[in-house]
């Protein structure tokens, strides 16, 4: 059995890990990015490369001496740099002297043939299409059930009584949706996790913020490269509304964009009618939407150098005082410090609390 | 009516395209306004203005745009340049260019920011220079004749370029309307300068690189100077072509040269924070190194690099170049 690996992007590796299994390849489960994986990917990667590269490169560095002989990882085409990451980092493991290939799905609407190719690669166990539709349909839903937790959990965690009640909940109903396997133990091991959150004690009292969260992709994705930022910010009472899921992305990158993306891409149009590569453009139409909805505040997450991230950064302010939405921006390395990020995060909110006082009844602020 | 004036900026893609756009506007009925070279003041404003975390020439383009707004022009000519060999696009930040200076500077001039694009079809880019035409009001027999003109100019220019004339040169060999010969220059070393025009023409950022190069005997070969077909023609090693022009540009160019050879050293200038570079430069250190035994150094210049500091990394690199091609000869 070929072994494989694959980037470590939230806890998104649960449902990679069964599909791969399934089709009869041998998984080397990816670390959570640790202190080590970035030294590593720091060591090797370029330096002015952006954050994610220094994460992936670390994680398979980390994997590759188990003898991993595949790398499953997704493509782009430009001309954000994510698109070249693959050939980058086989080029650095292979003159590290691992002899790895890469595997790499490209959007399949533009290369439909290249799919199908990949597809047989992946599946040494020969399974006929028709098995591995219905192995690519649980490893779907399982992501999915994945994400809703992941969503219900950023609803609940403000308003929990009892400190961390609600990240056990999630951790818990991690656990339960990852030993699922047939689609109905999946579907009720989600049921049973999201009444198992549902149930965390809440405080429906409480003064809740809304802010959104924009950005690059696997920044926003992985919980380890932005300093666990979701939950920092659900402790300190604030609902945070992620505008980017695995489940979303692949469905706009699959076959059809869907109506949400073309939402967007509507939205950010008279700023920015290009479209940059990577996420700059939903990064400018997620936050035109979360101000129109009424959110408190707008938080950009990108890696340090992310070209179309800096392009956004570059109009945002402007859509901010347009829209009358504070938006904070946070660029992001392997500098970074998990104190001086929530120090930011607590003044943030503290504003933010400040200006949602001072709109409901202006008075009362003043006099304070 | 009085004369329409356009302003340029002398930075990105002016390096390449100026004496097009030049004759263009003028055969127009405009006035062509530049923002002449870089100096400090620019540096400044750029650094000021744009955002920390863009790359040097952004900023820079910001500090041009304030200087031909200080010198009142009626436009702007920031034209959204996207791909124009149907095959790789420019960098994200010249797609959003216009919109990050819309945005971000106040009381700026009007600004003409066509979309250039081959890809969209047959004409695209005569299209994008009518629409150019039609905001300054001129009739479609001027605009086409002045497309043609446009087109013979930058032909010309490129001419020059290939016989070895560094763009700024160039422009002014065009605009003084002499030829002259190409001077020889008393030079025993070749290095190939790779990178991209907006930096290493401009005298400013680059620390008058290539001046110092011919100072110190070394007869310097950009990307421009190396013959065109040859290099578009490069076959692509790489398993996935690089997305943006002037990047695969480079590369392709390292490849020309490491196959021709006739360089004794490489040098790759970048530019602080440079997105495609950062993937580009271990690329061509790898293919340097694969290929052959040439020296390769990468320069990296920000907006506090000084002249004392490059000039020692030249020298050091030159010295090191020389020792070992004396080695060789004695072995």
């Amino acid at each position: 059995m070929p072994k494989v690996t694959f980037p470590h992007v939230g806890e998104a590796h649960r449902a990679l890990k069964m599909l791969m299994t399934d089709l009869g390849n041998e998984v080397i489960m990816p670390p959570r990015p640790s202190k080590r994986t970035l030294d590593l990917g720091v060591k090797h990667a370029p330096e002015f490369a952006c954050f994610p590269v220094k994460i992936l490169l670390g994680t398979y560095l980390e994997t590759c001496p188990q003898g991993v002989e595949l790398i499953i990882t997704s493509g782009g085409v430009g001309p954000c740099r994510a698109g070249h990451y693959a050939q980058l980092h086989k080029k650095i493991l292979r003159s590290l002297g691992y002899p790895v290939d890469i595997i790499v799905f490209e959007p399949p609407r533009l290369y439909p043939l290249d799919l199908l190719h990949n597809v047989r690669r992946v599946n040494p166990g020969r399974l006929s299409y028709r098995s591995i539709y219905e192995c690519v349909r649980r490893a779907w839903r399982k992501l999915q059930a994945l994400d809703n937790l992941e969503k219900l959990s950023h609803r609940v965690r403000p308003r929990e009584l009892n400190r961390g009640a609600a990240t056990r909940a999630y951790r818990k109903g991690v656990e339960w949706i990852d030993r699922a396997y047939t689609l109905k133990e999946i579907i009720d091991a989600e049921a049973a996790a999201l009444e198992a959150m549902e149930k965390v004690p809440q405080d429906p009292q409480r003064e809740i913020l809304k802010v959104g969260i924009v950005g690059e992709i696997y920044v926003l994705l992985e919980p380890a490269s932005n300093l666990e930022m979701e939950e920092t910010l659900g402790n300190l009472g604030v609902e945070v509304e992620r505008s980017m899921f695995l489940t979303g992305w692949t469905r706009d990158n699959t076959w059809a964009e869907t109506v949400e993306n073309m939402t967007v891409r509507d939205a950010a149009l008279p700023y920015l009618p290009e479209l940059l590569g990577g996420h700059g453009r939903d990064s400018i139409g997620n936050t035109i939407l979360y101000a129109k909805r009424g959110f408190d505040g707008v938080i950009q997450l990108a890696p340090f150098t992310c070209i179309p991230e800096i392009v956004a950064r570059t109009i945002l302010p402007r859509v901010a005082k347009d829209y009358n939405i504070p938006v904070l921006t946070f660029f992001l390395d392997e500098q970074t410090g998990k104190a001086g990020m929530a120090t930011r995060l607590e003044a943030f909110v503290d504003l933010l609390r400040y200006r949602k006082r001072q709109q409901k009844s202006p008075k009362l602020v003043v006099n304070i | 009516m009085a004369v329409v004036r356009v302003g340029i900026p002398s930075t990105l893609l002016y390096y390449l395209y100026f004496p097009m756009w030049e004759t263009f506007f003028q055969n127009l009925g405009a006035e062509v306004v530049t923002s002449g070279k870089t100096n400090k003041k620019a540096l400044d404003y750029g650094v000021k203005e744009a955002l920390a975390d863009a790359c040097v020439p952004i900023k820079l383009y910001f500090g041009h745009v304030l200087n031909l707004t200080e010198k009142g022009v009626d436009y702007l000519f920031v034209p959204r340049v996207v791909c124009l060999n149907h095959e790789t696009t420019y960098c994200p930040k010249f797609l959003g260019l216009p919109d990050m200076i819309r945005y971000v500077l106040k009381d700026i001039p009007p600004l003409i920011d066509v979309r250039m694009d081959v890809r969209e079809g047959t004409g695209a880019l005569f299209r994008a220079y009518y629409e150019t035409g039609k905001t300054l009001g001129a009739r479609w027999q001027t605009v086409i004749c002045a497309y043609g003109r446009a087109i013979y100019a930058w032909r010309r220019f490129f001419s020059l370029l290939q016989a070895g004339w560094q763009p700024p040169e160039a422009m002014e060999i065009l605009r003084n309307k002499t030829r002259p010969r190409f001077p020889r220059k008393n030079t025993d070393l070749t290095f190939a300068i790779l990178g991209y025009p907006y930096i290493i023409y401009d005298q400013f950022i680059s620390v008058g690189l290539l001046n110092k190069l011919y100072k110190m005997g070394i007869k310097p070969v950009t990307a421009e100077n190396l013959p065109w077909r040859a290099l578009v023609k490069q076959r692509d090693v790489l398993d996935k072509r690089l997305f943006w022009t002037f990047s695969d540009l480079a590369y392709k160019a390292t490849q020309l040269v490491l196959k021709r050879g006739g360089v004794d050293g490489i040098i790759h200038l970048t530019a602080f924070g440079c997105g495609p570079d950062a993937m580009l430069d271990k690329y061509m250190e790898m293919l340097v190194r694969e290929r052959s035994s040439i020296p390769f150094m990468s320069l990296t210049i920000d907006e506090h690099s000084g002249e004392a500091g490059m000039t020692t990394r030249l020298e050091a690199f030159a010295d090191m170049v020389r020792r070992k091609k004396g080695a060789v000869s004695c072995a």
